[in-house]
């Protein structure tokens, strides 16, 4: 009986191994908040490196909002541009800046900030060799088309357009007038760096070290990152906790439950299948405040189907068939606002935000749906096929439920379909290779608090997020003229004449205002989410 | 006892797929000359069949079953049999409500009636399991048949394909493979099965050709001289083809679920398809709020797998003449 | 047994290729990565030619593969495109779908094995149907559903388990996740062996043992049990690689950031260094997990034996 005890003998190999890794991986604590005033929150794994101007999604902008503060800074209430290490920036021509830099700042290591943080950073995220994918954030600051040319080889590796004049000065020179570019600078793209992020970049991005309130303690790839209060922190917006431990999920829903069982404090997105029991869950421990985002439909200009005069009666007819209330009242649970302008409410009416300027256009109204469509020669092709990625977001409930309201419009349950695309890559990349022919998911999620940037990015010609490739001559002049305009007051009614333009061209349909949604544990107060749905970290307090 | 080469013996003993491994080891534990079945003078190859067919007429088990996959198979032709609806007239007002007179199941998270698309979804869960199956038993069991027949390097060559396909996570697979489909047919997901599934059919098909093949009547055959195509035709395979029907009854249900996994992970039928998979992954976001969008298509799903694989499992003890 | 472990290992070289190529040729197909990188706007064009350049995602399909299966071979598996090594998403991934696999195993073996031979003894009694019925409907019901069941019940109604593990992912957070991710095969590991002991009850050596007076118990375990567990030995290899990198579904569940958690955000991104890693390493488990199932046999069944 030789072959059993060999069986028994592998049995118990099994037990073993099953209690060494048992002994090597049981004794390490669990997640969960609370002891020393550290809050537990919902994280995503970036997706680029951590360098300031290389990050360009949210869950990158979580960490460098809480490691790095720049010369300005967005209200977290009002979003309005505040100086926060700039002691003052001054221009004369809109064209020629002074920026004095604060004194006193230093970098968590110790170092401290000058003049040269600032500008080797900007040089850093302009030159075409790092791979930055904002540098076109840069774009404004004379000499840039040398160091980031559309093709070939950068000529140059510093900005000519900036110059130290001694430690805490500096002189930027624009390429042309821009009287609002100082309160551009309030995004983290424009972020000072210590020196050590050039001498030894590896460790740097192993564990980045910058100048905000909270300093990193322990960074996971992958998996969760400790940050911990930075208690020399200059600054006045001092953190209020004693750290935020970041926990990746891969699936919101998961994240949400994680909440409700106790074992996680905040959650900065709750998915839009619970917002039906989020009350009863987590009653006033829930926020839902405006955000700077707009979703949109777009459609394919570069088709010549959609780039005629009939077609654009049909974009109104489609605008005019999807019944928004409804969709935000059931889908969304009221956390997203019908759309009728292509703002957002959170520019305010002085911004530029105007409810109503789109009219009976965006308003739901079946019965002219219907004709407006027909009376267009009908849907081009005979069917619409709206696209998003479906891998993440809600996107298939809202496209499912904007095709059966425009299906119920026209009495044809074939007549607007979705059309996943696999992965959100593989979206973008259709989308920029001009391979879609029917409507997609659109969105502007904005960078900094001015109508300018809900406008000239996505609908200007050929700008960089004008994704269809729509073109108007009278709505460049009105933007042209607006950002030629020195009165804010002027400019921003300048800016609303071109969006009217849009509602007699329907370019994109708008659909709805995304808010921020948040939900947080008992351990915790004074959660609140700023103008770009991020938490504002620094307030939180712990019980 | 002839001494087995490891290849053979394992092919014998089935590397392959979790049923056929009882049968064709229990094949070379009786491989004895004169057994009471196989070869004894007055047991012609169709008698295995019409002996099963005897048993399983019998067998409650395989009524029932076979009497739902009838049902199945007719409302998949023809839902509107006892489905008055359109499973596409979704109102977003009555999103989530639960059931009412009408509307037994209720409403999803559209405003769909849940009880219609139930009914419709049928045919794309059913065409999936059926045909993935048929695709993978006729291309798995003609190359592993003949791996099995010829051996040599046509078995060294499909042994190793088998092993890189064998390789592959399914669930990966679907991800990387159906992601760049854009057709809302049920023929990428199909196709996808096909291609991911017939290596478990060939191996066992293999397996059991090679255990047929040494049989002495098989032997005897060639000895008087038949071809290689009447041998295969008449001799071994309706002696292989046993564990081939087994395992893919079985693999018919997990290919009706597949579907449902695939759906969830955002890479299954696209819409407008209806299907039980596309409901399933829909609801299961709602499973706290509103878990009668779940129950309904989850059953019907549960029942149909069910069915095919206790019909499976009636069809291997009928033709497994040593549980008799 | 030498001579055949050798030959076995030199086949294992084409299957090796063979599926890596597979895989990286199934990645390519999914398009330009680069697009994704750039969040809802279209990159610059500059710097998106660079980045392909720097991946080199610029030069031909087999062009490509041929770089990365050269430096494969020198242990550099690539970097993803968040700038972190491979090998470093490896070493922090594998520990732990390792853990959840072994979770899965001994429950397979331990459920799987023992209702195995009281149904196969048992055949027809109420335990047996009953047992039989319950495998059945586990094995109709998806996982993610069984996942979401037990996540919702478990974690949230009664409040019993973590409703997610933690990023350490210690064993005892990780019992539940390793049911659900054997459940099926659980159910297939049951069934098997009360088939198997069901048949060889009958064979003509347990009738000799029983006959020459043993005792039930050694019978059933040192006759009986032993020659049923080949199929089931079998089934058990290879359902290691399966396990491995077949637990997206539950690892997204359960947020627990193993292989199938990496492999799912690698194709997610379409970042085909991870994805051909992660894959490259699953298959080579795979491969060796066969081989010794193969050689198990020898032990198990002393009529095989390997020249």
């Amino acid at each position: 009986m030789r072959g059993a005890t060999h069986v028994k003998w592998a049995a118990c190999a099994a037990a073993v191994a099953l209690a060494a890794t048992a002994c090597g991986g049981g004794d390490s604590g669990g997640g969960g908040g609370g002891a020393d005033g550290i809050v537990s929150s919902s994280w995503g794994d970036p997706q680029n490196p951590l360098e300031p101007a290389n990050t360009n999604e949210v869950q990158g902008g979580k960490v460098l909002d809480m490691i790095f503060r720049g010369l300005k800074r967005y209200d977290p209430k009002t979003g309005e541009a505040l100086n926060m290490l700039a002691e003052k920036i001054e221009t004369k021509d809109n064209q020629n800046f002074t920026v004095t830099v604060k004194d006193g700042w230093t970098f968590s290591n110790g170092e401290k900030i000058t003049a040269n943080s600032f500008v080797d950073a900007w040089n850093y995220g302009a030159v075409l060799k790092n791979n930055q994918k904002n540098a076109y954030f840069f774009g404004y600051i004379d000499g840039y088309d040398k160091v980031h040319p559309e093709t070939g080889k950068a000529s140059a590796t510093k900005l000519s357009g900036l110059k130290v004049v001694d430690a805490r000065t500096f002189t930027v020179k624009l390429s042309q007038k821009f009287s609002l570019w100082p309160d551009t600078l309030g995004y983290p793209a424009f972020a000072p760096l210590p020196k050590t992020f050039f001498t030894d970049h590896a460790a740097w991005l192993k564990k980045p070290i910058g100048n905000g309130p909270y300093t990193i303690d322990k960074y996971t790839k992958g998996s969760s990152m400790n940050l911990r209060k930075w208690d020399d922190y200059p600054g006045d917006d001092k953190a209020q906790n004693g750290g935020i431990d970041l926990k990746v999920y891969t699936d919101n829903n998961t994240a949400y439950t994680d909440l409700t069982a106790g074992n996680l404090d905040l959650v900065d997105d709750v998915p839009a299948s619970q917002l039906k029991n989020v009350k009863s869950d987590l009653g006033d421990r829930y926020i839902n405040t405006p955000a700077g985002i707009i979703q949109t439909l777009a459609f394919p200009f570069y088709d010549k189907n959609w780039n005629t005069q009939g077609a654009i009666k049909v974009r109104q007819g489609l605008s005019m068939a999807i019944n928004r209330q409804q969709i935000t009242d059931q889908i969304f649970q009221k956390t997203r606002t019908p759309a009728s302008d292509w703002t957002s409410p959170v520019l305010g009416e002085e911004g530029g935000f105007k409810k109503g300027l789109c009219g009976k256009e965006c308003t739901y109204n079946a019965a002219e749906a219907k004709k407006m469509i027909e009376d267009g020669g009908g849907i081009p092709g005979g069917q619409l096929k709206i696209s998003y990625n479906g891998d993440t977001g809600s996107h298939k409930e809202w496209v499912d439920a904007v095709c059966n309201s425009i299906n119920k419009v026209m009495g044809n349950n074939k007549a607007c379909v979705g059309a996943p695309v696999g992965t959100f890559a593989d979206f973008r990349s259709q989308v920029s290779q001009q391979k879609l022919h029917g409507a997609w998911r659109a969105g502007w999620q904005m960078d900094y608090p001015l109508i300018q940037n809900f406008l000239q990015p996505v609908y200007y010609t050929n700008a960089s997020s004008n994704d269809g490739k729509w073109n108007n001559k009278q709505f460049d002049d009105l933007v042209d003229k607006a950002n030629a305009e020195s009165d804010k007051a002027k400019a921003v009614s300048t800016f609303q004449d071109a969006e009217k333009v849009m509602v007699q061209q329907m370019p994109v349909i708008p659909l709805w205002y995304q808010n921020g949604s948040a939900g947080y544990s008992e351990n915790v107060t004074n959660v609140s989410l700023n103008q770009f749905s991020v938490p504002v970290y620094e307030q939180i307090k712990v019980k | 006892m002839p001494e087995q080469t490891p290849d053979e013996a394992i092919s014998a003993a089935g590397a392959g797929g979790p049923t056929d491994l009882a049968l064709a080891e229990g094949d070379s534990l009786e491989k004895t000359p004169g057994g009471p079945e196989g070869t004894g003078p007055d047991t012609k190859p169709q008698s295995l069949w019409s002996d099963a067919w005897r048993d399983l007429r019998r067998n409650p088990v395989f009524i029932i079953s076979a009497l739902i996959i009838l049902f199945l198979v007719v409302i998949s032709i023809w839902p509107q049999l006892i489905a008055s609806g359109d499973p596409l007239d979704c109102d977003l007002g009555n999103a989530q409500q639960g059931s009412q007179p009408g509307h037994p199941f209720g409403y999803d998270g559209q405003g769909c009636d849940v009880y219609t698309r139930v009914v419709y979804g049928a045919r794309n869960s059913v065409t999936v399991g059926i045909c993935s199956t048929v695709g993978v038993a006729v291309i798995g069991s003609v190359l592993g048949a003949l791996a099995g027949f010829f051996g040599g390097w046509w078995d060294a060559i499909l042994s190793r394909l088998t092993d890189i396909f064998f390789g592959i996570p399914v669930v990966l697979g679907g991800l990387v493979f159906l992601s760049v489909v854009t057709s809302s047919t049920v023929w990428p997901v199909i196709g996808f099965i096909v291609l991911l599934g017939w290596p478990q059919i060939a191996r066992i098909a293999r397996g059991s050709v090679i255990t047929a093949k040494h049989n002495d009547y098989v032997q005897a055959a060639r000895a008087l001289g038949a071809s290689n195509g009447r041998m295969m035709l008449r001799h071994i395979a309706p002696n292989a083809v046993a564990p081939v029907i087994v395992v893919a009854t079985i693999a018919l249900g997990t290919y009706i679920s597949l579907e449902a996994t695939l759906s969830f992970l955002g890479v299954g039928l696209k819409p407008p398809a209806v299907s039980w998979g596309i409901d399933i992954s829909a609801a299961s976001q709602y499973i706290r709020n509103a878990p009668h969008m779940l129950l309904w298509p989850a059953g019907a799903l549960a029942v149909t797998v069910l069915a095919f694989i206790m019909l499976g499992d009636a069809v291997r003890d009928a033709l497994d003449p040593k549980l008799r | 047994m030498g001579r055949y472990v050798i030959r076995r290992l030199l086949q294992m070289i084409p299957v090796f290729f063979g599926t890596t190529l597979l895989i990286f040729l199934m990645v390519n197909v999914m398009g330009d990565p680069i697009a994704g990188l750039c969040g809802d706007r279209q990159c610059d064009p500059a710097t998106a030619a660079q980045l392909r350049t720097e991946f080199g995602l610029d030069k031909p399909v087999w062009q490509q593969y041929l770089t990365y299966m050269g430096n494969v071979f020198t242990g550099d598996f690539g970097t993803a495109f968040n700038g972190q090594e491979v090998t470093e998403l490896m070493g922090t991934a594998f520990p732990i779908t390792i853990r959840l696999t072994l979770v899965a195993i001994v429950f397979e073996i331990v459920i799987g094995i023992s209702l195995g031979v009281v149904t196969g003894l048992r055949r027809g009694r109420p335990v047996d149907t009953a047992v039989l019925i319950l495998t059945l409907i586990v094995i109709s019901i998806p996982t993610f559903v069984t996942g979401l069941l037990l996540q919702l019940l478990l974690g949230v109604e009664w409040g019993v388990i973590k409703p997610s593990v933690s990023p350490e992912a210690p064993l005892n957070e990780l019992l539940i996740p390793g049911l659900v991710v054997a459940s099926v095969s659980l159910a297939y590991v049951t069934r098997l062996t009360r088939t198997s002991i069901a048949e060889n009850s009958r064979a003509d050596y347990v009738r000799t043992a029983t006959a020459k007076g043993l005792p039930r118990r050694r019978v059933v375990i040192r006759h009986l049990l032993r020659n049923s567990l080949i199929p089931v030995v079998t089934f058990i290899g290879t359902d290691v690689g399966a396990l491995m990198g077949g637990a997206i579904v539950t690892e997204r569940i359960f947020n627990i950031h193993g292989v199938g958690y990496q492999l799912y955000q690698g194709i997610l991104r379409q970042n085909s260094q991870t994805v051909v890693g992660f894959v490259t390493v699953l298959v080579l488990v795979f491969l060796a997990a066969n081989l010794i199932v193969d050689l198990l046999y020898a032990v198990l069944d002393p009529r095989i034996r390997y020249a």
